[in-house]
């Protein structure tokens, strides 16, 4: 059985999931849209927390955030169900394939058999939509992937069962109801209010406070913990600015996409105007990056490389700060 | 594999394009895999001198931590430290053994016999 779905890959794996689960019952909104509206831009900073041998940092939300959000704002219902046991959790996976109903599911990215070997680590709140079974093999649309691609039950159960941090306990969602008529001018605004307000939040975890935080650390790590661990911590960084999906820039260009498509249906310029200048500021995190990248190649790298480093990420929180500021004056 | 990702055209319009990836993504995945292959050798040396269980090597073969693996085996994280001591894994039933040779993916046999040389 094979139901009427169609694959598009996408950026990142939530947005994509709710996006095609979305166009599937007929609601035509694009991946930047789902990101804007649902809050998507996001910094976090979780120095006590080790992933990966290095302090937690996120450009984006807790996992989920996006799409829940997303779906209030537009007044979409989810239902949203886990399950003890994965008999049941494959049982009620068939039973909406039988009613005609593609399912997102939350999985482990470590078992994903399709994965590149880079990209396997213990992360578990990867999403994909099944939208069939044939010859005992779900048919799976793994928005990040080029192609549409399938698992066996055997395969699947693992990566639903995957165990960990965010561990998904069989986890699978589907929108039940959207309403006929979205207010769209609404949602877009409540969603970049929300983001100015994260992003401006007077706490040193999240925001511009946090990246801040990150900024002063650089020289600190250098000088306490040594350069291989530094170096290390920096990596960590950047690999989760340059995760599928991001494009390089923490996100900030799907932003810049949303902003230019709000401009529109806002019939407001000064988003046009911010578009482009998120657009800059990715620009800058992309610099970062390289920046950071080459203090890999030469390893042995004098301890002002760092000073540089702090100060350019402290450049790019102003500038962000400064963004938000007019951003949430424009709505 | 190609990713999607969002860029501007000539006239700073958004677009998406295909990309296969550039190189500081390219320079920071690999400094986390020559990383995870310094852990294994060393995992695989500590082994041979006996000084953890092969449970370690495994472990840092398969990309796990100590929180990752406890959750696999279903064990406390302070249980499978004791298990990781040469000493007290010998003497661990096959029972056990089978947790953790489920979670790594491998034969029990494998996991008693491995002495890392």
């Amino acid at each position: 059985m094979k139901l009427n779905f169609e694959h598009h890959q996408t950026a990142h794996c939530e947005n994509g999931v709710a996006s095609n689960l979305l166009l599937n019952k007929g609601l035509k909104l694009s991946e930047p849209m789902i990101f804007g509206i649902g809050s998507g831009l996001f910094f976090v900073y979780l120095p006590f927390l080790k992933v990966n041998f290095a302090p937690g940092f996120s450009y984006r939300p807790m996992p989920g955030a996006i799409f829940s959000k997303a779906a209030k704002r537009l007044g979409i219902k989810i239902k949203r169900q886990k399950f003890s046991n994965p008999q049941e959790a494959q049982a009620a996976l068939e039973k909406n394939l039988e009613q005609n109903i593609p399912t997102g599911l939350q999985v482990g990215v470590f078992n994903l058999t399709y994965f590149p070997e880079e990209y396997k680590f213990h992360f578990n709140a990867h999403n994909l939509v099944v939208y069939g079974k044939e010859d005992g093999k779900f048919l799976i649309s793994d928005p990040v992937m080029d192609f549409a691609t399938t698992l066996t039950e055997a395969e699947l159960e693992k990566v639903r069962y995957a165990k960990g941090a965010l561990a998904p306990k069989g986890h699978m969602y589907f929108p039940t109801h959207i309403p006929e008529n979205v207010n769209l001018e609404e949602a877009i605004k409540k969603g970049i209010k929300d983001t100015c307000k994260n992003m401006l939040a007077p706490v040193p975890l999240i925001g511009v406070k946090a990246m801040r935080w990150v900024a002063k650390s650089i020289p600190k790590w250098a000088e306490k913990k040594g350069t291989k661990v530094t170096n290390h911590y920096l990596g960590q960084l950047i690999r989760m600015q340059e995760e599928i999906g991001t494009g390089g820039g923490g996100f900030r260009f799907i932003y810049g996409a949303f902003l230019q498509e709000a401009a529109v249906i806002l019939k407001n310029d000064e988003l046009k105007e911010l578009s482009k200048e998120i657009t800059t500021i990715g620009d800058l995190w992309r610099d970062f990056a390289v920046d950071i990248a080459r203090v890999y190649k030469n390893r042995n790298s004098k301890s002002d490389i760092y000073n540089q480093l702090s100060k350019s990420m402290l450049h790019i929180a102003d500038l962000e700060e400064a963004f938000y500021k007019k951003l949430r004056k424009a709505i | 594999m190609t990713e999607v990702l969002y860029v501007t055209d000539e006239n700073n319009n958004y677009t998406t394009a295909n990309s296969i990836g550039w190189d500081a993504k390219k320079a920071a995945l690999d400094e986390s895999l020559s990383l995870i292959s310094e852990r294994i050798e060393e995992a695989r040396q500590n082994v041979a001198n006996n000084i953890v269980s092969p449970i370690i090597y495994f472990m840092e073969l398969n990309k796990m931590d100590m929180q990752v693996l406890s959750a696999y085996v279903e064990k406390w994280q302070w249980t499978v430290r004791r298990h990781t001591k040469p000493k007290i894994f010998k003497k661990l039933s096959d029972a056990t053994l089978k947790k953790y040779a489920n979670a790594f993916g491998i034969s029990v046999d494998e996991l008693k016999n491995f002495d890392g040389k």
